[in-house]
């Protein structure tokens, strides 16, 4: 059967972050963009609705069922309020989420617990290289086997929280294939060049990571001897971007048409001649369209249907399109003040362009 | 609970659609295009004997009058899937062909009108010859030369005769989809759009059942048309044209009443359900060009590689995701507007978004289409070229896709018509 309505257990999760993201981040949103830090306690606040934990069963410390569909809706909902709090909040799943879904049995006894019963702390993952093609099944970065350890050699960026990282997950290729690898923070080798300064989402803390023969014990590699599939955390990196993007694209949406409804010119709002109109409505429907691709992704990973790893690819590729048309359409109805950076518009369209390059940044 | 499976009953009638389309429609849609207005009655005489043993008649999904009760307890559980099986249907013959689509026997829009705004006893009178031995056809008649989107423009005037309590109909119509087969090839109607009271505009607007045979009713012109072309787009003139008092749309009693807009408000209500069939049949037509598309590429040696970042893709590779993209999301907007529409959630904002989008997209995946295959996109020894030529008309009918915009966005902004025209 189709059904659009999200069950009851959904929507209360929902409504909770509508709630966060009107009060908590959207109110925090400008401040942590001019100074480019994000208040610890309004991250640990989005921390504490519980996203991550409820997405790890008990056994691992949590108290809930991983599910996709519930992810989208969630990160919809808080990118909605601000993305950069959002990607901070989300951070710990960057780590914890992989080793739940391909980790080995020991991993996640080892690790999961450790995350999840704490308050908010930074853990993370190194998976992009500066590079225009970086292409995520072909890594520069490189892991050798040795005798009793893996040594992992190249260069990161975009690595969230990176300096004050108690782990991460660093992504390498050994034989040919992506694999990722647990590093502890400050281990021998793992330089943190540096902050990185980005166009939008600038209250993230994100960092240049150099490899510089980092070795991590065997039993470190995800998933243990036999490895793991990259597929299933790829395909879930990718619908969160998505979902990112179609809450961050909402905001714009409605932001430009409440200015929309109010700003008057030659005599009526502006929202009453359809060069608006006919762009908002437009903003509307891509919208909408990719929200449904996003969940349709979704529920095919929760489903494990053959075609789910190509429809994830899908809704990011047609959410990357969208948030930068919606975004900046929003400014061009705001006009000059959408120029402005008082009005938040001009922030979204900066994080908007981000799409594209943001797989990896958060996971659901 | 979100959920994006396919109804079972749906994948077994989609499965025998598909072989129709194959079959009966493929083969013959290069024929029919080169020879308009020539009528496809191998094609219609099959749906027609196929649709009458599954019982279905018109266009609009009816609640089944003889379940057992093992049937009608069972119906209770299931949640109602009407409208999405008429998508689903639509969206695969459309696959076919679209244009041969239009000539499907039935009630068509006109029995649309008919299930949206009559009565039980309308409904019983004006739908059941659908159900007979001899295909038959049904149309709606709205559009006239000086009013096509504006549908207050509209001048053709019914006028009650108190003396014989008939209505007598004056006008020109034109762009009557399936107007020639409901009026001349068969014993079916058209459902006319005139005005009870020419200074009222829309408050003055009603919908009369005008069956074939009516005297002072004529098909005066057929379309010669870009595409589409097996489906007949006629010209109706109607002079001083009789008509029951009943065959007035909606409760005569009621509707006749000058200061009620529920005429406009039916024909708008025709609308929210008919729009998403109508982009669903866009998305059939794309889907269509997609698929060949890809066929005809991976015989050039050519596949499509998912998965990589869109900067190691070629040209190509990106422009066939685009369009898978603007495929599937158009799909899901008609899914998720017929499944309000079969769950009764009022749906005039999703049913003009799932408009909108597919006649975009049709319209651009037929056209890159066309160029990505170059000299073999624009011969007419392959299809592509004709579903670009078939494509532009589902962005054009049931509202344009400006129109459809403009639905979409008094929704969103809670205008009234007057706010934003």
């Amino acid at each position: 059967m189709y059904s659009f309505e999200p069950t009851d257990e959904q929507k209360m999760l929902v409504e909770a972050i509508q709630r966060y993201a009107e009060k908590d981040l959207r109110p925090a949103a400008h401040e942590a963009d001019e100074s480019n830090q994000f208040p610890p306690a309004v991250i640990e606040k989005g921390w504490e609705l519980g996203l991550l934990q409820a997405s790890i069963p008990e056994a691992y410390g949590g108290f809930g069922e991983h599910s996709a569909v519930t992810g989208v809706l969630a990160a919809e909902q808080m990118a909605w309020g601000d993305l950069a709090g959002t990607l901070a909040v989300l951070a710990p799943g960057l780590f914890a989420l992989p080793i739940f879904l391909v980790g080995s049995e020991e991993q996640k006894t080892q690790y999961l617990p450790a995350v999840i019963e704490a308050e908010w702390k930074p853990y993370t993952a190194a998976l992009l290289e500066p590079r225009f093609d970086f292409d995520l099944n072909d890594l520069k970065s490189t892991a050798k086997e040795s005798k009793d350890s893996y040594v992992l050699n190249g260069g990161k960026v975009y690595v969230p929280f990176a300096a004050d990282a108690k782990a991460m997950i660093v992504y390498a290729r050994l034989n040919d294939a992506t694999q990722g690898f647990i590093v502890p923070g400050g281990v021998e080798g793992l330089k943190i060049e540096g902050r990185q300064p980005l166009m939008g989402i600038k209250a993230l803390p994100v960092y240049k990571v150099t490899l510089d023969n980092v070795r991590v014990p065997k039993a470190n590699r995800l998933g243990g001897a036999e490895g793991h599939e990259l597929s299933p955390i790829i395909d879930l990196a990718r619908v969160a971007v998505a979902a990112l993007a179609v809450g961050l694209s909402r905001a714009a949406f409605e932001y430009s048409r409440d200015y929309a409804k109010e700003r008057e010119a030659f005599g009526v709002k502006i929202a009453q001649k359809q060069a608006i109109a006919f762009m908002l409505a437009e903003m509307a429907t891509e919208i909408e369209a990719i929200r449904l691709l996003t969940w349709e992704a979704a529920w095919m990973l929760d489903t494990k249907k053959p075609e789910a790893s190509k429809h994830a690819y899908l809704a990011h590729t047609g959410a990357t399109d969208m948030a930068m048309m919606v975004t900046d359409r929003a400014v061009q109805i705001l006009a000059g003040h959408g120029y402005i950076r008082e009005h938040p518009v001009e922030m979204w369209m900066r994080s908007g362009r981000g799409v594209a390059t943001f797989t990896g940044l958060a996971m659901v | 609970m979100i959920e994006f499976e396919m109804p079972k009953p749906i994948g077994q009638q989609k499965y025998l659609l598909q072989t129709v389309a194959e079959e009966m429609m493929r083969p013959h849609s290069r024929y029919f295009d080169e020879h308009e207005h020539q009528i496809p009655w191998d094609y219609i005489n099959f749906m027609h004997q196929a649709m009458r043993a599954v019982g279905a008649g018109s266009l609009a999904p009816r609640e089944k009058k003889n379940g057992g009760e093992e049937g009608e307890a069972k119906k209770k559980d299931r949640p109602p899937i009407g409208y999405q099986s008429l998508a689903f249907m639509l969206e695969t013959l459309s696959w076919g062909d679209v244009g041969m689509y239009l000539v499907t026997p039935g009630g068509g829009l006109g029995a649309a009108a008919v299930e949206a705004t009559g009565t039980p006893q309308q409904k019983e009178k004006f739908l059941a010859r659908f159900r007979t031995e001899k295909p038959t056809f049904g149309a709606m008649a709205m559009t006239e030369p000086q009013a096509g989107s504006d549908t207050s423009a509209i001048r053709t005037t019914a006028i009650l005769d108190k003396a014989t309590n008939e209505w007598v109909l004056n006008g020109e119509k034109i762009f009557v989809t399936a107007g020639h087969k409901s009026l001349c090839e068969s014993d079916g109607f058209i459902v006319v759009w005139a005005t009870i009271d020419p200074k009222a505009g829309r408050a003055g607007m009603r919908s009369f059942v005008v069956e074939a045979g009516t005297p002072g009713v004529q098909v005066t012109k057929l379309e010669h048309k870009m595409g589409i072309r097996v489906s007949d787009t006629a010209s109706v003139v109607l002079q001083d044209a009789r008509i029951p008092f009943e065959n007035i749309l909606g409760n005569p009693e009621v509707i006749v009443e000058k200061t009620v807009t529920k005429g406009f408000k039916g024909a708008m209500a025709t609308f929210d359900a008919t729009r998403p069939l109508v982009a669903a049949t866009g998305v059939g037509v794309a889907r269509a060009t997609l698929e060949l598309l890809k066929e005809m590429l991976a015989q050039q040696g050519v596949t499509i590689r998912y998965g990589l970042p869109r900067q190691k893709l070629t040209n190509v590779e990106r422009e066939v995701i685009d369009m898978e993209v603007m495929l599937e999301s158009a799909w899901l907007l008609v899914i998720k507007a017929v499944w309000m529409a079969d769950n009764r959630k009022p749906n005039p904002l999703e049913a003009s978004m799932s408009k909108v989008r597919a006649g975009d997209v049709v319209t651009r995946i037929t056209q890159k289409a066309v160029e990505i295959m170059g000299p073999l996109g624009y011969t007419r020894e392959f299809l592509l070229e004709k579903w670009f030529r078939d494509a532009k008309i589902t962005d054009i009918y049931e509202g344009t896709g400006q129109i459809n915009r403009l639905v979409v966005a008094r929704n969103i902004l809670g205008y009234r018509g007057s706010e934003l025209r």
